[in-house]
């Protein structure tokens, strides 16, 4: 029966009670009125508006889970809009979301997908799987796609624990809401093509912890060093890449004290390399 | 044409409320009460798995007796209610003030203007933290609501508790363990039956945890803590 008063939906999702009763809230909410003058002004579509948009992200497994890492640059064409922006997601206590895209709707997607999963674990007393979590994700993502075509693009990649198979698993999107599984590891955004060259060369199946994380910090290192839109570590201001570890043991936040002191080595290395 | 018998307002009232009164004494009681580091919630329950007591936002719990089906559908409202204010402003703007009065709201007007009114009794519980003091309302199935101090109870019988709880001194809130022996001696002594961990649901809001307060105590939890 309906309540008065009360907000009334009849499915677990809060993105579907989102779209259907406050349209407004959702990512999409702007999509009817950016559409509209898009038709009136087709020329002005894609590309023309100047976001602050969030650059590379990449996602590792080792032996016991996955470790996800970002840079902390937004750029806004040959600006940089941001130096300390946080791309990397607690989504819940065994998954997190990394993006690349524009900067206020990857975020706004992010905290809406975290919103999703705490509303259905409490509202169904248990919560979704590792795969219904990655496929919940695509919906939002293909549900985006509006605002895709206004040069508005959301790319996460997401990874969590599957405490069925007791393994980490790391998936990637396209604009259309495809979800595709990697086995190994990935990278998004514009400096996405060199980490992932940098993993290719250096990955092995069943790493220990502090390799991956060593791998994914010197694969952001390389893709600061031929990208522009990519932050490197800053050591001027003391602002460096986060991390966050996801194993059976939940999800951990890296200490920057741990990343210093790992591009520390990296750069003691490089120096040497180079005198 | 046949004409409808008249039945006067307060006649009608009255049927409407010894008939949800009727539904909800069937129910077993619930107990919510003060401990040392939050609010500590005890149900009759001997389902595992169907619950009376459930966690709605980071602070905030919920305890429904009477009918399963009605109060299940006004637990799920109200975690609709504290998401969606928590997603369109902040998550420290969702308070169980503003979702209690819409309960209260709600179960007022379906039992004034509905056939049947709701058979449920339910409670809303709020824990302070940094300084903040608890909060717990008691909503009834005609939308009156209760702001209680201390303790609240719920359900089939939930006087003759509230009797035996106001004999105690509860001036300090207790620890975890005594709270919980208390409140299962009062269930066992208003019920005359023993009761075991495993017909317990019990769940805590404690406000030594960060973010989501709210910890179900599984048997395997509580079984030490009633050890005696």
């Amino acid at each position: 029966m309906k309540l008065p008063f009360l907000p009334n939906h009849d499915n677990p999702s809060f993105f579907d009670f989102l779209t259907a009763h406050h349209p407004a809230l959702t990512p999409t909410g702007r999509s009817g009125f950016l559409s509209s003058q898009a038709a009136a002004e087709p020329m002005r579509g894609a590309g023309s508006m100047s976001v602050p948009q969030a650059t590379t992200v990449l996602a590792i497994k080792y032996q016991q889970g996955v470790v996800i890492a970002g840079d902390r640059r937004a750029t806004e064409g040959f600006q940089i809009a941001e130096r300390r922006i946080e791309k990397v997601f607690k989504i819940d206590d065994y998954s997190a979301m990394a993006i690349a895209g524009a900067a206020g709707p990857c975020i706004e997607m992010a905290k809406l997908f975290q919103v999703e999963l705490e509303h259905y674990e409490k509202i169904e007393g248990v919560q979704l799987s590792c795969e219904g979590k990655a496929n919940k994700l695509g919906q939002m993502v293909k549900a985006n796609l509006p605002m895709a075509y206004q040069g508005l693009v959301v790319m996460p990649l997401y990874v969590g624990y599957d405490l069925k198979r007791a393994e980490g698993r790391i998936f990637k999107y396209d604009l259309a809401g495809g979800r595709y599984e990697e086995s190994d590891y990935h990278a998004i955004g514009s400096g996405g093509k060199d980490a992932r060259n940098t993993m290719r060369e250096h990955f092995l199946k069943g790493m220990a912890e502090p390799d991956a994380l060593r791998l994914v910090l010197l694969a952001l290192y390389n893709a600061a060093d031929d990208d522009v839109g990519t932050g490197g570590p800053d050591l001027v201001r003391g602002i460096y890449p986060t991390a966050k570890i996801v194993n059976a043991g939940g999800i951990t936040d890296v200490s920057e004290q741990q990343i210093r002191s790992i591009y520390d080595g990296l750069i003691v290395t490089r120096r040497s390399k180079e005198a | 044409m046949p004409m409808p018998y008249y039945v006067s307002p307060e006649q009608m009232m009255q049927d409407k409320a010894e008939y949800a009164k009727k539904g909800i004494a069937k129910g077993r009681s619930i107990i919510a009460i003060e401990y040392v580091n939050g609010i500590l919630l005890v149900a009759e329950n001997p389902s595992a798995s169907l619950y009376k007591i459930s966690e709605i936002y980071d602070s905030i719990a919920f305890a429904g007796a009477g009918k399963y089906s009605e109060f299940e559908n006004l637990r799920k409202a109200g975690i609709r209610h504290a998401d969606l204010k928590g997603f369109m402003y902040s998550r420290e703007d969702v308070t169980a003030r503003s979702l209690a009065n819409g309960y209260s709201q709600s179960l007022g007007t379906i039992f004034s203007q509905e056939q049947k009114p709701l058979e449920v009794e339910i409670l809303v519980v709020q824990v302070g933290h940094n300084g903040h003091a608890n909060e717990m309302y008691r909503i009834s199935f005609d939308g009156s609501i209760i702001d209680e101090r201390t303790f609240a109870v719920i359900g089939g019988k939930s006087e003759a508790i509230q009797t035996l709880l106001k004999e105690k001194d509860l001036t300090q809130p207790p620890e975890l363990r005594e709270a919980l022996s208390l409140c299962v001696a009062s269930l066992e002594q208003i019920g005359s039956q023993k009761l075991s961990p495993e017909t317990l649901e019990v769940a805590v809001l404690d406000r030594t945890r960060e973010g989501r307060r709210f910890r179900r105590l599984s048997p395997a939890d509580t079984t030490p803590l009633l050890a005696p």
